[in-house]
């Protein structure tokens, strides 16, 4: 099995050398047969990979490929871990990475207008973005099979590299390079916390090997350690410190702001990179490390908490965005907060479930979402689009269909990833759990909110006058089939997937050993023998859930606004004045991390630069002292003959003294 | 094959008389100068890896070991011998020579054939830094590195080269000399000047600290350790290319190296009562310097900044070991993982410091300025160029998968042993170098053509490819698999662990 693992891995990091190296000898066609090629391989075996792990052909897999390093107390060996998680992960990433490839050919293909007349990196930039979402896809997969924490760090800041390289593609827009720095640091900020949550492992459960570190803790529970004067568990340090880097890689308050900026990288990379597949590895690292979470509870109420403030208040951000991409984005980080929700009710495997099918309906929103900009000539801004519809019916109906998903309709597959997220959440309220009660509410009317700013997208974009210029207008068509058919391809797991998998996945024994939940939190078991009964049922059931009735509120008052009475818009406006003005600011978040701790870093890096390098250690230390000389010096100077016997009979009596008191006297000295 | 042959000798005295012969080639010849210095650096080179292919690494013993009395009244040998920590050092200066040679090759054009000479002078000097075992021997070839080193910055470097060069050489001269005065004194103790002899004299622990502080002002000089670090950023700017890429690549490691050779094992009594001092210089460096780089608007500054922070890790991993050693953790003590991170290091940072300085390096000798004001928009003139300087900037930024990662992790991980907020104030480099590397790459690679001289700029050439690829292969190769070096290390490094640790 090792050989099927390496190559699925290495398929995409050949793909992205060789269309990175010889990209130009390839020509663009050569060059994205390269890269889909190898994404079509790893996606192909990633799907024999589940089928053998679903079937139980294949046993778990744990295994080293080669040492990385050995020292004494410390060996890492790059390896893999294939079980039921790592599978299903895989699955997702190639897939949506084999779609986003595809598109690519139509979206990027008249990439050379985005260019400078001239510019160097403008050559061959099509075959340089194939090789970067190669490379992703290799980071990726890493991240996902990894079996120890190095290779998983490894891979958490290899596609933070490639989202950094990706965000800044059209590197001469000042927008986007500071959106991909921005990103990048934000994430470094995360990974500051993420490195030390690693430390606390390797020193208590005393390996970065998953398996032992899990056995280890295991045994140990209960052990604590001292930090900031007092006792705390080593769990709950450990996981709260891994916990900041997932903050980071999947964007969530404080530390989300990087993700509504890195939009400025081109559409398709949103898709994989910043909805689909990178911003969840937090999502996975926390249902991977399940049986170190499940030990402290400390540490899934404070997931718990930060979840319900990403995915109500995050949601409310994406009512005043205009920018098309913006909208989906913060939808993003809204629900990135459910899944995180999911995990600190300690249903882990609702919140992978609900990054399974988030990854369908959210890449497909955003790739649709890319199918208008290219029909709008790359233009962003919904208020210069509306009635799109009969002109792209396509990307209208599949557009629908995924947000439809998105606000979670019973029977399609967000609904019932969502639902559970809900119900679970509720459920560990009632038994207690910190916390819960909070994310509760915010999951809930967190509901209404993305119904709102779904549809608000919806009818903005394709139903309505038809608000573009004239010029815009008439070259109005549907995008290629490249781009329509990857569409249609997502379109429909983001329908079906729900229907057959969450009984297995949710409430059944999918997962297995794969995801650790100690039997007092085990709120989707109860759930498994309470609420569920079958899909069909569990859609019916909708009809007595508040969330559903508040989705059908959402989408009711978006269509009096938008769509039957938009007189009454400025109205409402006006009436949330202040609060829209706090949303537009986005709560002052970007503020507090540009001006405040960037702006704080350079002004201490200024003061110690001048005050303590230039002004006191070189300017009084070193050149006072040299001044200082020069004085006594000056003084000394009728001293100075200029001849050299002098000086040498100086050094001479000098170099006496000292060997006398170094071969005599030494001892003496020190006694 | 090199059996019985003084491999270290040769490795020695090949380039220094080499040089003298590039030297005396003179003033019309100098495309001969150059190849003759290309052919003795790549022999050197590829002798030098005779070194690794005959090393045993399962032993902490020295070995190529060359002996015979060199001034007999005094008792002082010509004594050479390389261990697991100075064979990679030798081989990283050979490499890095190669490097210098090639890197000046069309862009020296004053006097090519000094310059030249000085750096093959200076390669065989810093090889006998590294293999020397006797005392005075050391001495000899610790101080005469200054010599070619003063000539390349005041020949060959910047409008403010003299007071460079002048605090350059007062700074590091002034600490050796209090560190020839201890040598002395250890050799009256042992009755040789062997420096293995040294070790284990279980010296009185007040004496202890009296040779620790000696050694201190020599070496904390060369790291260079926060407060005597001011020097290197100015030598960095006035000299020449190839004198920052020696400068930083080598010569910095002399320091740590001679913390690992002397400091600790002469001295461990010494070395327990001040790791606080050392732990605090070392952080000061990583978080102060840190910060500082930040701010800096001259390319050349910046990453000489970036070098003191780097260091900080090194001599962090050093003397964080004793507290490691009373920790609680599961995993056994991290010692060895300290002083393996740390060595690791020196030697990543070898090539990452090299490849940013050859980097602006390529810049300077088209635009004829380090200020990162003057440039933006390269990566559309120079894109390979870009892609380089982008992939070394993730290696100074420890981007995992690269060299850079590889001693900042396992001393991180180490230090946590030894206190949570060591670890902690040292992981902050992973926001502050990714802050002020990845700051100056976008004011320089990325946005619009800023200015004329960009526009004019063209992208490297394949002299300039070719160091730079090869760079990029070994940042690389160390990132994926340190193992191999690790291994070459470790037996070393725990010896002398276990030296440490006995005499407390």
């Amino acid at each position: 099995m090792e050989t099927v693992y390496l190559l699925i891995v290495l398929a995409p990091l050949i793909g992205a050398a060789v269309t990175g190296l010889y990209g130009r000898r390839l020509g663009r066609v050569g060059a994205h047969r390269v890269a889909i090629g190898a994404v079509a391989i790893s996606c192909a075996l990633s799907f024999v990979t589940l089928f053998g792990q679903l079937s139980g052909a294949a046993e778990p897999f744990n295994g080293a490929v080669y040492t990385w390093a050995a020292i004494q107390g410390l060996t890492v060996e790059v390896g893999f871990l294939v079980d039921r998680l790592t599978a299903m992960m895989m699955v997702v990433v190639t897939f949506v990475s084999l779609m986003v490839h595809i598109y690519t050919i139509g979206y990027m293909a008249d990439d050379e207008h985005n260019w400078p007349a001239g510019s160097g990196a403008g050559v061959a930039s099509y075959q340089r973005f194939f090789s970067y979402i190669n490379l992703f896809t290799f980071s990726m997969l890493m991240l996902v099979m990894a079996n120890n924490f190095m290779q998983l760090f490894f891979g958490w800041e290899g596609v933070g590299l490639v989202s950094y390289l990706l965000i800044g593609f059209w590197l001469n827009r000042p927008s986007a390079t500071f959106a991909n720095l921005k990103a990048f640091l934000v994430n470094r900020v995360g990974d500051f916390g993420f490195v030390l949550g690693i430390a606390t492992v390797f020193m208590y459960y005393g390996s970065l090997d998953y398996a032992q570190v899990f056995g280890t803790a295991a045994q140990s529970t209960g052990e604590t350690m001292t930090l900031f004067g007092g006792e705390a568990l080593v769990a709950t340090v450990a996981c709260i410190l891994l916990l900041i880097g997932a903050m980071a890689k999947s964007a969530q308050v404080p530390l989300h702001v990087w993700l509504p900026d890195s939009m400025e990288g081109p559409t398709p990379i949103s898709a994989l990179i910043h909805a689909a597949t990178m911003v969840t590895a937090g999502i996975f690292m926390i249902a991977r490390m399940s049986p170190l979470y499940e030990q402290s509870v400390t540490a899934l109420s404070v997931i718990l908490v930060i979840g319900g403030i990403t995915a109500f208040f995050m949601g409310l951000v994406g009512l005043v965005q205009d920018d098309i991409k913006r909208v989906i984005a913060y939808s993003t980080l809204s629900q990135l907060g459910y899944m995180f929700v999911a995990l600190g009710a300690s249903a882990y495997a609702a919140g992978v479930f609900h990054l399974m099918t988030h990854a369908f309906f959210k890449a497909l929103l955003f790739l649709g979402a890319g199918s208008v900009i290219i029909a709008m000539h790359h233009k962003q801004d919904m208020r210069e689009m509306g009635g799109l519809r009969k002109y792209m019916p396509v990307t209208y109906w599949t557009m629908l269909v995924g947000t439809l998903a998105l606000i979670g309709t019973p029977f399609f597959s967000g609904y019932y990833s969502k639902d559970a997220i809900i119900e679970a959440v509720h459920l560990a309220a009632t038994e207690g759990r910190p916390g819960a009660e909070f994310a509760y509410w915010c999951v809930l009317l967190g509901v209404f909110v993305t119904a709102l700013y779904s549809f608000r997208l919806f009818f903005l974009v394709f139903h309505g006058k038809e608000r573009m210029d004239a010029h815009t207008r008439e070259h109005l068509h549907e995008s290629p089939r490249v781009v329509t058919v990857p569409l249609i391809l997502l379109a429909i797991p983001s329908v079906v997937i729900g229907w057959f998998t969450t009984g297995p996945v949710l409430y059944g024994d999918y997962f297995g050993g794969a995801i650790h939940v100690a039997e007092a939190h085990d709120v989707l078991h109860h759930m498994a023998e309470e609420v569920w009964h079958g899909p069909v049922s569990f859609g019916v059931h909708a009809l007595v859930n508040p969330a559903f009735w508040l989705t059908v509120a959402g989408v009711a008052v978006t269509w009096v606004l938008y769509i039957a009475r938009p007189g009454l818009l400025p109205g409402v406006r006006r009436a949330f004045g202040p609060v829209g003005g706090i949303l537009e600011r986005k709560y002052g978040f970007d503020a507090l991390w540009i001006n405040g701790f960037a702006g704080l870093g350079r002004g201490i890096g200024r003061v110690l630069w001048r005050g303590g390098d230039a002004g006191l250690i070189d300017g009084v230390l070193i050149n006072g002292t040299a001044r200082t000389i020069g004085r006594v010096a000056a003084l000394v100077r009728g001293a100075q003959s200029g001849y050299l016997y002098h000086y040498a009979f100086a050094m001479i009596i000098g170099l006496l003294i000292l060997l006398t008191w170094l071969v005599g006297g030494w001892q003496g000295w020190f006694a | 094959m090199f059996e019985g042959w003084p491999v270290l000798s040769l490795l020695i005295w090949l380039p220094i008389l080499g040089g003298l012969a590039v030297l005396m080639t003179g003033e019309r010849a100098a495309d001969f100068s150059r190849r003759l210095a290309l052919a003795i650096s790549v022999v050197v080179f590829v002798l030098s890896l005779a070194l690794w292919a005959g090393f045993e690494s399962g032993t902490a013993a020295m070995q190529f070991v060359e002996r015979t009395t060199w001034i007999d009244t005094f008792g002082i040998e010509y004594f050479l011998g390389v261990d697991g920590i100075s064979m990679p050092l030798v081989i990283l200066t050979t490499f890095s020579t190669v490097l210098v040679v090639i890197a000046g090759w069309e862009v020296i054009r004053y006097k090519p054939q000094q310059y030249l000479a000085a750096f093959l002078v200076m390669e065989g000097i810093m090889v006998g830094v590294f293999s020397a075992l006797d005392a005075i021997l050391f001495y000899v070839f610790w101080e005469a590195m200054l010599i070619p080193m003063f000539l390349i910055i005041g020949i060959w470097g910047g409008p403010n080269r003299i007071y460079a060069t002048l605090k350059f050489f007062l700074y590091t001269f002034l600490g050796s000399v209090l560190m020839l005065v201890a040598l002395i004194y250890l050799s009256y103790q042992a009755g040789s000047f062997a420096i293995p002899d040294f070790y284990g004299l279980g010296l009185d622990p007040a004496i202890q600290t009296m040779i620790f502080l000696a050694f201190l002002a020599a070496f904390a000089v060369k790291v260079p350790m926060w407060p005597v670090h001011t020097w290197l950023p100015d030598a960095h700017v006035e000299a020449p290319t190839g004198g920052s890429v020696i400068l930083a690549a080598i010569m910095l490691k002399i320091g740590g190296y001679g913390f690992l050779r002397f400091s600790l094992p002469i001295t461990p009594v010494a070395s327990v009562q001040l790791d606080w001092l050392m732990i605090s210089l070392s952080l000061i460096a990583v978080v102060y310097i840190g910060l500082v780089a930040i701010v800096q608007s001259d390319m050349k500054k910046l990453i000489a900044y970036s070098s003191i922070a780097h260091m900080g890790f090194v001599t962090l991993g050093f003397f964080a070991i004793f507290r490691i050693a009373g920790s609680e953790a599961v995993s056994g003590s991290g010692v060895v993982l300290a002083l393996e991170g740390a060595a690791v290091q020196m030697i990543s940072h070898g090539f990452v410091s090299a490849a940013m300085f050859l980097c602006v390096g390529v810049l300077y000798d088209r635009l004829h300025s380090r200020r990162i004001a003057d440039y933006g928009g390269v990566a559309n003139r120079m894109p390979m160029f870009a892609g380089f300087f982008v992939m070394f900037a993730m290696a100074n930024a420890g981007l995992p998968g690269t060299s850079g990662f590889v001693g900042e992790f396992m001393v991180v991980l180490a230090a946590f042993q030894a206190d949570f907020w060591f670890a902690f104030l040292a992981a902050t480099t992973l926001v502050l170098a990714a802050g002020y590397t990845l700051w100056m790459i976008k004011r320089v690679v990325y946005g619009e053509v800023a200015n004329e001289g960009v526009a004019a700029l063209r992208d490297i050439n394949r002299r300039e490819f070719l160091i730079l690829g090869v760079l990029a292969l070994a940042v690389l190769a160390l990132g994926v698999w340190p193992q191999p070096l690790v291994e070459v290390m470790e037996p070393t490094l725990s010896h002398l662990a276990n030296i440490v640790m006995a005499a407390n």
